[in-house]
């Protein structure tokens, strides 16, 4: 399982378009990320980006050109893409019901065990002692940070994240851009969108803005 | 990381919420209950009415209060957004739908089996006939929630699925009514009932090698 050091870490949409509801969202749109750099989608309300995420990460399909893992479209290469990507969107992804212990350990299983364990996890993202209540219980910004615990308990060399510092305060905020910065450090790859300053220290950070053109 | 490990991981979640919101899990078999004690007060206490009537009874019900659960099977995670992850997890989609209809089933499929009998007798149904009910219910209610799951499948990104969802649902539902309750109306006249049953498990292979895989594309369709 632990081949990640020689397998490359490389996403690249090669022409992408996408429309929605008749509106076309952009069109022969080309980006690549590789280990060790940040991809950073800009641009207003509506532009597209969350559904550019989605198409990158293969929830959706581009209605024309290819999104390649490795040179390999991620139709064909599913269950390697799908080990080595984390996705956190909008919805936590996390069930009320359960502790965040529990919503951990689940994802775990369904996408393979990573560096950290599931209780250095929820330590890492300041989560420690709160482990056995359900979330249904915790803050917003809890629960927020409960679900970017996913981050690392799985083996994930590529992140995309869809506005990760919603709900979270300053130091949350802080919090989640270290963890960032040791992932690019470790040629780790990051797509995200955010409408607040993104500060990253490490990795070479691109900015692609959907608004223009 | 086996896929079986997934499979039970995921069972077991969902166990572990149903075990966490009960009323979801009393409510269709209260429904079932319901319809079933109701019966006899709304079409006259006669004994050979009802027990002519009994297989049929308990079947329709049985189906209904599968159809009324039907969209718990995936609502709730495509609201929260488990579901996403559950598509973008390194499993195969469709062992991981047959891990939440296994869930659904025994959530709710299985109450109704076990009340089943009691109904039956309320109804007047002849004891020869129970051995035959309950395993017509063990064949027909797993398809129930194998069809089912398909359907939701391809109606959970609708805000108002309900309507549509009986609407697609239903008609696929009727072969395992028509013989489910033969079976059982067989059994209670002394008749063989091997035919039915045979059918029953029929569906029930047929069901559980391609309702997954189905629900599964149509999951993919609906969250893109």
């Amino acid at each position: 399982m632990t081949d990640l050091a020689n397998s490359t870490v490389h996403l690249q949409a090669d022409s992408v378009e996408c429309s929605r509801d008749d509106r076309l969202l952009f069109e022969n749109l080309s980006v690549e990320v590789s280990g060790g750099e940040a991809l950073i989608l800009e641009g207003r309300n509506g532009t597209g980006k969350t559904t550019l995420l989605r198409i990158l990460c293969g929830l959706r399909r581009p209605d024309e050109g290819e999104v390649r893992w490795g040179g390999v479209p991620i139709e064909e290469c599913a269950v390697d893409f799908h080990r080595h990507m984390v996705y956190v969107g909008h919805l936590d992804g996390i069930k009320r019901e359960l502790t965040a212990l529990e919503n951990l350990r689940v994802l775990q299983t369904l996408s393979g065990r990573g560096r950290y364990s599931v209780e250095e996890a929820l330590e890492a993202v300041k989560l420690g002692g709160f482990e056995d209540i359900p979330v249904h219980f915790l803050s917003a910004g809890q629960k927020r940070r409960a679900a970017l615990a996913r981050l690392l308990v799985t083996d994930a060399r590529l992140w995309v994240l869809d506005e990760p510092f919603t709900s979270l305060d300053v130091h949350g905020i802080e919090l989640v851009e270290s963890l960032m910065d040791a992932h690019l450090s470790a040629a780790g790859a990051l797509v995200m969108t955010s409408h607040h300053q993104v500060h990253l220290s490490a990795g070479v950070i691109k900015r692609l803005n959907l608004s223009e053109g | 990381m086996s896929v079986w490990q997934a499979f039970i991981e995921l069972l077991k979640r969902d166990l572990r919420l149903a075990m966490r919101r009960r009323a979801e899990i009393a409510n269709p078999l209260l429904f079932f209950v319901m319809v079933i004690v109701l019966f006899p007060l709304g079409v006259g206490a006669e004994p050979n009415l009802l027990e002519r009537m009994s297989a049929g009874v308990v079947w329709v019900a049985a189906l209904l209060a599968a159809l009324l659960t039907l969209d718990s099977i995936f609502r709730s995670d495509f609201e929260d957004g488990t579901l996403e992850q559950l598509l973008l997890s390194a499993q195969p989609l469709s062992v991981m739908v047959l891990a939440k209809v296994v869930a659904h089933w025994l959530v709710t499929g299985l109450p109704l089996l076990l009340v089943a009998p009691l109904l039956a007798m309320l109804l007047g149904m002849k004891s020869a006939a129970m051995g035959t009910l309950m395993l017509s219910l063990l064949l027909g209610t797993p398809v129930l929630s194998l069809i089912g799951a398909i359907g939701v499948a391809l109606t959970v990104g609708l805000r108002r699925a309900g309507v549509i969802l009986s609407l697609l649902v239903l008609p696929l539902y009727v072969p395992v009514l028509i013989f489910g309750a033969a079976a059982v109306d067989a059994a209670a006249s002394g008749l063989p009932v091997a035919g039915q049953l045979y059918i029953l498990a029929a569906f029930l292979a047929m069901a559980l090698s391609l309702a997954p895989v189905a629900a599964a594309s149509a999951l993919r369709i609906s969250l893109s």
